[in-house]
């Protein structure tokens, strides 16, 4: 297959952490201004995913090409983050600077390129505060801005919205979109299959496999979604956007399961 | 005031202060990656691993800072090895190896009998055993370290910080932790004359948990931690003149007591940074 034109091309790739594969037989083309949803139930290989396209984890079988000096940010889960370190807003974002200077105050050059990030990721006068002094979606955003000092070609992140109220939700999403409007390749993983999943351009469906991938009205069907969470779901349709619905989940079927004495 | 300044006029005791001073800022600056990476129990086990390498120095013969320098980098390197692979009961492994070098150095003496002054002074510091070539040491350790520190600042925050997020990044991070973990066996070695096997530990960690009460920035901590650490050698060394008491001792127990004022001063807002340090790394 050709590479031409990728930033990541991953074909039939299996990787793992120990004797069980976490990813079996995975292709994802990564192509630059892409916009890219990982969904699958816990365990499903989303974040392996990830680390593959990163090259933190090395493929058991099948091949990995990155356009050569690719230059990726990554954006980790917010659970993974010690909020109790003593580092500010500022410091955090400088950290990513390693390439060159390694002193540790920035030049004047890096200040005003953290001050223009900070600024259009919204977190302007923010930069002396503690990671913990934050709202959940700034402390997303403090992360964001840190893979974007390194102006990385593809940015990687992992969960950007759990745990987030949906107002948050909605203005990660909605930066996402611009920074991707940008030229930005984005690849993010998510459970949310309605407040994120849905409104993304190109989705993939995993469940250690790859089971569907491409827009969200072809992937989101029952059919592939049984198949990733191996619970029946049906697809409804709101304001020309697809709906999942979790036929066993729901709070009717819970009201009515006990009704029946189940 | 003559009283005072009484031991100023004792070339011992003016090594024996700059050691100390110099030593105590050292520790500071160390001990902020040591208490921030969890690594207060491989700070107190190097130490006690490099006891093992002092004690065979001294039974052969062999120059301290060589015998216990080389001992003590390849205890740091397999710790720091164990650490990374981060498998469960590292903890234990380290104890192993820790202890069994020090039950090593113990045996030693016991068998041999030699220089159970010097090795006395290892265990709790001492003024008397301090020369100008440990002057020398102790202050050419200090700048390594600074210039490390300096040198590598980010990377060092983020491998400190984010370990998985600085590898993804391109940060080598196995040689950093390689390079901190030399450092810190380095730095141990040179302040032992002064601060004594038992107590560097407390040396490492009292400053720099002191400096994150006040402070909730790495910089800032930083900075803090040394000064914090070098006041705490230049009043302990003081006070072991004066009190006639090792000076290992003197210098923790005004850590202590600075630990003690900055708690009453900060209250329960600075004993909850204090308490995240452990809490962070524990989980």
């Amino acid at each position: 297959m050709s590479t031409v034109d990728s930033l990541v091309r991953l074909e039939r790739v299996t990787c793992g952490y120990g004797e069980a594969p976490a990813l079996v037989n995975a292709s994802l083309d990564v192509r630059p201004g892409a916009f890219i949803g990982v969904v699958g139930p816990s365990g499903s290989g989303k974040t392996t995913l990830l680390r593959c396209i990163l090259g933190s984890v090395r493929p058991l079988a099948g091949s990995v090409w990155r356009a050569p000096s690719l230059r990726t940010g990554y954006v980790p889960q917010v659970e993974t983050v010690d909020w109790n370190f003593p580092v500010t807003v500022a410091e955090t974002v400088l950290m990513a600077r390693t390439g060159g200077r390694r002193l540790p105050w920035p030049s004047a050059a890096e200040r005003r390129e953290i001050d223009a990030v900070l600024e259009r990721l919204g977190l302007a006068g923010l930069a002396k505060r503690h990671i913990r002094e934050l709202s959940g979606g700034q402390q997303q955003r403090v992360f964001l801005a840190r893979a974007l000092v390194g102006r990385p070609q593809i940015v990687l992140l992992d969960e950007p919205t759990a745990g987030v109220d949906v107002r948050t939700r909605h203005d990660v999403l909605h930066l996402l979109g611009d920074l991707n409007g940008d030229g930005l390749a984005i690849v993010l993983t998510t459970h949310d299959l309605n407040g994120i999943a849905a409104h993304l351009p190109h989705l993939v469906c995993l469940n250690c496999e790859v089971i569907g991938e491409g827009s969200p009205r072809r992937v989101l069907t029952p059919e592939i979604l049984e198949r990733t969470y191996g619970a029946p779901m049906e697809i409804l349709e709101h304001g020309g956007m697809p709906v999942v619905v979790d036929r066993h989940g729901g709070v009717d079927n819970v009201v009515r399961l006990r009704r029946e004495g189940a | 005031m003559t009283t005072l300044l009484e031991p100023f006029q004792f070339g011992f005791f003016r090594h024996g202060l700059i050691v100390a001073t110099l030593a105590g800022a050292l520790c500071g600056l160390v001990g902020v990656y040591v208490t921030l990476r969890g690594m207060s129990y491989i700070g107190h086990g190097l130490s006690h691993a490099i006891f093992g390498g002092a004690a065979a120095s001294a039974v052969i013969s062999f120059n301290f800072y060589v015998g216990a320098g080389v001992w003590g980098l390849a205890s740091a390197l397999l710790i720091g090895r164990i650490t990374r692979r981060r498998v469960i009961g590292a903890d234990a492994a380290i104890g192993v190896v820790t202890t069994a070098s020090f039950a090593l150095g113990l045996a030693l003496i016991n068998r041999f009998g030699q220089a159970e002054r010097s090795i006395d002074a290892a265990l709790f510091g001492s003024i008397l055993g301090v020369s100008v070539t440990d002057v020398w040491v102790v202050a050419g350790v200090t700048v390594l370290a600074a210039a490390v520190v300096f040198g590598s600042y980010r990377l060092l925050l983020f491998t400190t910080f984010d370990p998985e997020v600085a590898e993804v990044s391109g940060v080598p991070t196995a040689r950093v932790d390689a390079l901190l973990m030399a450092v810190l066996a380095v730095s141990i070695l040179a302040t032992m004359k002064v601060l004594g096997v038992v107590l560097i530990a407390a040396a490492l960690v009292i400053p720099a948990v002191v400096a994150r009460m006040l402070t909730n920035s790495f910089s800032r901590m930083l900075w803090l931690s040394v000064v914090i650490g070098a006041t705490c050698g230049f009043v302990g060394m003081l006070a072991s003149y004066h009190l006639d008491v090792s000076s290992g001792a003197t210098i923790v127990l005004v850590g202590a007591l600075v630990f003690s004022v900055v708690l009453a001063v900060t209250g329960a807002h600075g004993l909850r940074r204090a308490a995240a340090l452990a809490v962070s790394h524990s989980a």
